[in-house]
């Protein structure tokens, strides 16, 4: 591991800003640390960045603690490089900005301008070396601040919210560049971000967190596929979550009883969530191995993206469904009419 | 009018042909204001810098009281500046009263809390994130302060200016403890005071529009300080 967090507790103004976090970075691994604002996110990335101590805890670097001063905490902390949120831009040009770092660890001149030279192509900034920093458009500043801290040949690099207030456009060219500066270095990547679906695109691994704590953590299908508990389902992004008392391969929710492969040792109260996507809906019964099929009565129909989300009324409970404009067309569907819906039990996820 | 119309071409007339008593005078306070504000600028941007990069008890309620020094009445420094050089007072001793010396004194102690003032907030103003920045790169906590101080300098300049113009155009210390005497203590305001008290109109327009210039040279350095110091963001 190339970076562990133990046990990490730290109070600011007598807030208790995180609350026992333990965290293993793997070398080469691109770790995204997801949750949402205020959780704690960026007090944790200034620890590993080593810009500050906990109260208690230990943070491990290569397998060794990381004293909390001295001359062996500047050693280790030059292996470390972070980009903040909001980069601040140093007086001078592109260059001068991305060639300090090299200059305060006294690279000579020669191998200092190679490395800008081939740090400003790898992060699209060819041609910007001379422009004054000041100059540069919000993009650029990120892919300066990203190149200033990358020509270091740090082995762990931080991003904070590297995508916070770019245009849709420069996001993705962004996050682009940095899927590729990863793959290309093999630097071990750990990016914090409250955008679930940025953490999805460059992510191999991450973790959740909430109020100063870890929710849940593993590779980004787990956190997608296999949420651990009901924030954990909202946070992913999951819809249809109910809550649920479970017996054997079947549970009650509200006046329904689903079907699920979950295992059957689940019993007792917990969570199921049935994604909208997996939801068939038509006008009769149809013969289907779907082991859940109910009918409803449709409530709303709503545009969701590309697609519609089809509230219909089952029992107690709305469940959204989601289906393409082409579905729609031949449904002819309105609000009240009366509907028949799937699903596989395999699709109901349970946590 | 006509009065003041001929007493305005009497005083350019003086600076033209450069009058020796009106220069001696002006040349007297850029001496004492340079003289009071180097002193104050070695003395009071280090201990500015320190405040800003230290961490102690207090430092919030510190930094308020230094900012609230910055309209400190002249006279009321005049005063304390001339209880402490007079015969009776501690520096009495060394003989400091009415002399320029005692200007330089009571000016250095005026400027004192806008130098350190304005330094702390120059510091300030770079933000914690360049600090953040310099260190995330690698910077131990010395590379550190002098990235943040290269990068804050001309702000911090600007705190410099700010109190060389307060020290050049001041009237209540030099009145005080310099006691207005010709060819040793009178400075332009004092001049000027004195001048107009007396009826002679030509003189204090002449020392006034030097005065005037001298303020607006530092307005315009300050000025072009902080387009700098903008123009950095």
């Amino acid at each position: 591991m190339i970076l562990q967090l133990k046990d990490i507790q730290l109070t600011r103004e007598k807030n208790r800003i995180l609350n026992g976090v333990s965290l293993d970075i793997a070398e080469g691994c691109f770790f995204v640390l997801m949750g949402p604002t205020g959780c704690g996110k960026t007090t944790l990335l200034r620890l590993a960045g080593l810009l500050e101590r906990p109260d208690s805890g230990d943070i491990l670097f290569n397998g060794s603690v990381v004293p909390r001063r001295g001359s062996e905490l500047l050693k280790t902390r030059r292996r470390v490089a972070t980009m903040f949120q909001s980069p601040v831009m140093f007086r001078g040009t592109v260059f001068s900005n991305i060639a300090w770092g090299l200059k305060i660890r006294r690279i000579p001149q020669s191998e200092m301008v190679n490395r800008v030279e081939q740090i400003l192509e790898l992060a699209g900034l060819s041609g910007f070396g001379e422009r004054d920093a000041s100059t540069l458009s919000g993009g650029e500043m990120r892919r300066t601040a990203l190149a200033r801290a990358l020509v270091l040949e740090p082995d762990l690099l931080i991003l904070d919210e590297p995508t916070t207030s770019l245009d849709p456009a420069f996001k993705r060219d962004l996050l682009t560049r940095i899927k590729e500066i990863h793959a290309e270095t093999g630097t071990t990547f750990l990016m914090a971000t409250h955008d679930f679906t940025d953490a999805l695109a460059v992510g191999t691994r991450g973790a959740v967190m909430r109020g100063g704590l870890i929710e849940q953590t593993g590779s980004m299908d787990e956190i997608l596929f296999k949420p651990e508990n009901h924030f954990m389902a909202s946070f992913t992004g999951m819809r249809n979550i109910f809550p649920a008392e479970f017996s054997g391969s079947e549970a009650r929710v509200g006046e329904l009883d689903v079907a699920h492969s979950g295992k059957g040792d689940k019993t007792g109260h917990g969570f199921l969530a049935i994604p909208p996507e997996a939801v068939v809906l038509s006008l009769s019964t149809r013969v289907t191995s779907e082991r859940n099929r109910f009918t409803g009565t449709v409530s709303s129909i709503e545009r969701h993206g590309t697609n519609w989300d089809v509230v219909v009324a089952v029992a107690d409970l709305s469940l959204t469904v989601a289906i393409t404009t082409g579905a729609l067309d031949e449904l002819s569907i309105s609000s009240g009419s009366r509907i028949h819906i799937s699903f596989k039990a395999s699709a109901v996820r349970l946590f | 009018m006509i009065h003041l119309f001929e007493a305005f071409k009497i005083a350019l007339g003086m600076i033209v042909t450069g009058d020796q008593v009106v220069f001696s005078i002006a040349f007297r306070t850029l001496l004492i204001a340079s003289a009071s504000t180097i002193a104050a600028t070695l003395l009071f941007v280090p201990l500015g810098c320190m405040v800003h990069f230290s961490n102690f008890k207090g430092k919030r309620i510190a930094v308020g009281f230094i900012q609230t020094m910055y309209s400190v009445p002249t006279v009321f420094v005049g005063m304390l500046v001339f209880l402490m050089v007079s015969r009776s007072g501690p520096f009495g001793v060394m003989g400091l009263l009415f002399s320029p010396w005692a200007i330089i004194l009571g000016e250095i102690v005026l400027i004192a809390p806008i130098i350190t003032g304005l330094t702390i907030s120059a510091l300030r103003n770079t933000g914690k994130g360049l600090e953040d920045t310099a260190t995330s790169l690698g910077a131990g906590r010395g590379t550190m302060i002098l990235k943040v101080l290269a990068e804050a300098k001309y702000a911090m300049l600007t705190s410099v200016l700010m109190g060389f113009g307060r020290a050049v155009s001041e009237v209540g210390v030099a009145i005080m403890v310099g006691g207005n005497i010709s060819g040793y203590t009178r400075t332009l305001s004092t001049a000027i005071a004195l001048g107009v008290g007396k009826g002679e109109t030509a003189f204090s327009i002449a020392l006034g529009l030097i005065l005037l210039s001298l303020a607006m040279v530092v307005s315009i350095a300050v000025n072009i300080m902080q387009h700098g110091y903008r123009g950095r963001k």
